[in-house]
């Protein structure tokens, strides 16, 4: 520590300690808030303000008012990702909650390779989206891949999968099913370690049964963590993309055209950033009133959810 | 956070573990589970299997389902593909400074809040907690025309700068600092050790756990990134692997091998890592679903 001279008082001895604290601080903290706030505060809002302007990313923009989101709603287009979208979170979201809570019950018992099983249902979480689409448009391929092939095998017709309308959003939302189930299921597994045993065994002394003991102790121990599933699956769902990118472009005649990958479009194929960013403010504004609705939610449930 | 998480899941120790497992009979659930999880592995195990495969035996109809012996063609053609490894390097490049950086401005960042008191912490901290919440679609087209002004589109550094550090690498740092004992660092304030000394010297040897959470994280998120690169990147010796892949399986579409070869090697260094950090990486999932 450096010399203090002797005049000065404790008082701002402690002041002079504060606002060197106070400096060190910031330095510690700049990096992160250059970088966080930087590329995400500011784009929030300059998004807000392109959602208002013509801007093809070269030249200058031009101030167009209200005239990008009334053109949203009258495009076809744009109707078709979010109904597509809505689909693929309907599905999505509660598929995989239920898969993952269920194979978590299978699997919080001591039994042998629980750890390999619990390894392989998460593993597939880990691998790129990218990867998983070149993966499954090569096993789902209509002429070459091994799943017409074993559809052979056991005399069934051969299914077009990702190049049939029909078909392909559902296969894509197998394909998520397939690499995000794990990860409910490992959150899933956490939770259940907080149900009491206690509470367990006194219930099967008076004579519950199994689903009973399901729904009146385990699922409730779980309920807060099915709240946060329900929100992060559901973010996950909204903003789907590189799949979609990597194994059907959005086709066939737009079928798994979801809502980021019409944002992506616009703004980079067809430059029309601004209209890009009205649908990325739409999206937002439907993620935002999730949160609150979620919020609110909450609160009924237990007036002190907040706290949580 | 974390160490909240371990102390949940920690497994019985392994000698009683091992003797109960011992008098655990067959269980029946073995039925359900065992088939579940050769479906969740077939794909990846079809995978490996077909980038071993020779085209030929590739492009029967009906597939083979097992290769006739290990070839690597697929392998070699891709390793001796101009491309291909400047896209590897570009890949390792991009990910390697994300987990340095997000380490090191983690470390600090997490330490601030977590331990100083400073003007505006509270405003900072509740800003770059709100960040955790803003969709990157919102912030995509924006942060492609900063890239622009900063000339840096085409260039690694438009896929290194945004990546250099993330909101979620302070509040898991600040988590976990906050869960340690402060007496371990108050002797070393008492006896004046500079706030950076006490960081490197006391705090961080304690911090594997979170540390190598944070490390996992970023590689597997930068690793496995197609959006940004796709929008940063157009000149192919810029590419990532993620982003060659794309390319690579519409021009290759005859010479599968060659693709799921590379497939394999675009999968495989994700796989090490979580499989290396797999402990920490579940608990710190688990940790985060535990917060709700």
């Amino acid at each position: 520590m450096s010399p203090v001279p002797i005049a000065l008082t404790p008082l701002s001895q402690d002041a002079r300690r504060r606002r060197r604290e106070s400096t060190t601080a910031w330095l510690f903290i700049s990096p992160s808030v250059l970088v966080i706030l930087g590329l995400s505060m500011i784009p929030v809002i300059w998004s807000l303000l392109l959602s208002f302007q013509a801007n093809d990313l070269v030249t200058p923009s031009r101030w167009v008012g209200m005239d990008n989101y009334s053109a949203l709603f009258q495009d076809p287009n744009f109707g078709q990702a979010v109904r597509n979208t809505l689909i693929y979170t309907v599905l999505f979201v509660p598929l995989s909650i239920a898969f993952g809570l269920a194979l978590a019950l299978a699997l919080n018992r001591r039994v042998r390779l629980v750890s390999l099983y619990r390894t392989l249902f998460f593993v597939p979480f880990v691998v790129s989206a990218t990867a998983q689409g070149v993966l499954f448009s090569f096993m789902l391929d209509p002429q070459v891949g091994v799943a017409n092939s074993l559809l052979h095998r056991l005399g069934l017709s051969p299914q077009g999968f990702l190049t049939d309308p029909a078909q392909a959003l559902f296969v894509l939302i197998a394909i998520t099913l397939w690499s995000g189930s794990g990860f409910c299921v490992v959150v899933y597994l956490a939770a259940l370690q907080d149900v009491p045993q206690t509470l367990l065994e006194a219930a099967r002394l008076d004579g519950a049964g199994r689903w009973n003991l399901l729904r009146h102790i385990v699922f409730p121990t779980v309920m807060p963590v099915t709240m946060f599933l329900l929100v992060w699956q559901t973010i996950t769902a909204l903003q789907v993309f590189d799949l979609v990118y990597v194994s059907t472009k959005g086709g066939p005649l737009g079928s798994t055209t979801l809502i980021v990958f019409f944002i992506w479009q616009q703004a980079f194929r067809n430059f029309t950033a601004g209209y890009g960013a009205a649908a990325a403010y739409v999206l937002a504004v439907a993620l935002l009133g999730l949160g609150l609705a979620r919020r609110l939610l909450a609160r009924r449930r237990s007036p002190e959810g907040n706290l949580r | 956070m974390i160490a909240h998480a371990q102390s949940r899941i920690r497994l019985p120790s392994n000698g009683a573990a091992a003797a109960r497992r011992r008098r655990l009979p067959f269980s029946a659930w073995h039925l359900l589970l065992a088939p579940l999880a050769l479906l969740f592995a077939a794909p990846l195990i079809w995978l490996t299997l077909s980038s071993v495969m020779t085209d030929a035996e590739i492009n029967k109809f009906p597939p083979t389902l097992w290769p006739s012996g290990v070839h690597l063609d697929g392998y070699r053609f891709v390793l001796s593909n101009a491309k291909f490894p400047t896209w590897f390097v570009n890949s390792l490049i991009v990910s390697g400074t994300a987990v340095v950086s997000n380490l090191a401005f983690g470390t600090l960042g997490g330490y601030a809040f977590a331990r100083m008191r400073f003007i505006g912490s509270r405003t900072m901290l509740v800003m770059m907690l709100a960040t955790l919440v803003v969709p990157f679609q919102l912030t995509m087209i924006p942060t492609f025309i900063v890239m622009k002004w900063l000339g840096l589109i085409d260039t690694l550094g438009a896929l290194i700068v945004p990546a250099l550090v993330t909101p979620f690498a302070v509040f898991l740092m600040r988590q976990f600092f906050l869960s340690l004992p402060r007496e371990l660092e108050e002797a070393a304030w008492i006896d004046g050790c500079s706030t950076l000394r006490v960081l490197w010297q006391i705090v961080l040897p304690l911090s594997r756990p979170a540390l190598s959470t944070v490390a996992v994280l970023t590689f597997l998120t930068t690793w496995n990134d197609l959006t940004w690169p796709l929008i940063a990147i157009n000149h192919d010796s810029t590419y990532t692997l993620q982003l060659g892949m794309t390319t690579f399986h519409g021009q290759h579409q005859t010479h599968w091998s060659a693709v799921m070869a590379g497939n394999v090697i675009t999968v495989a260094p994700v796989l090490l890592a979580f499989l290396g950090a797999q402990k920490a990486f579940i608990e710190s999932i688990a940790g985060s679903g535990l917060k709700g």
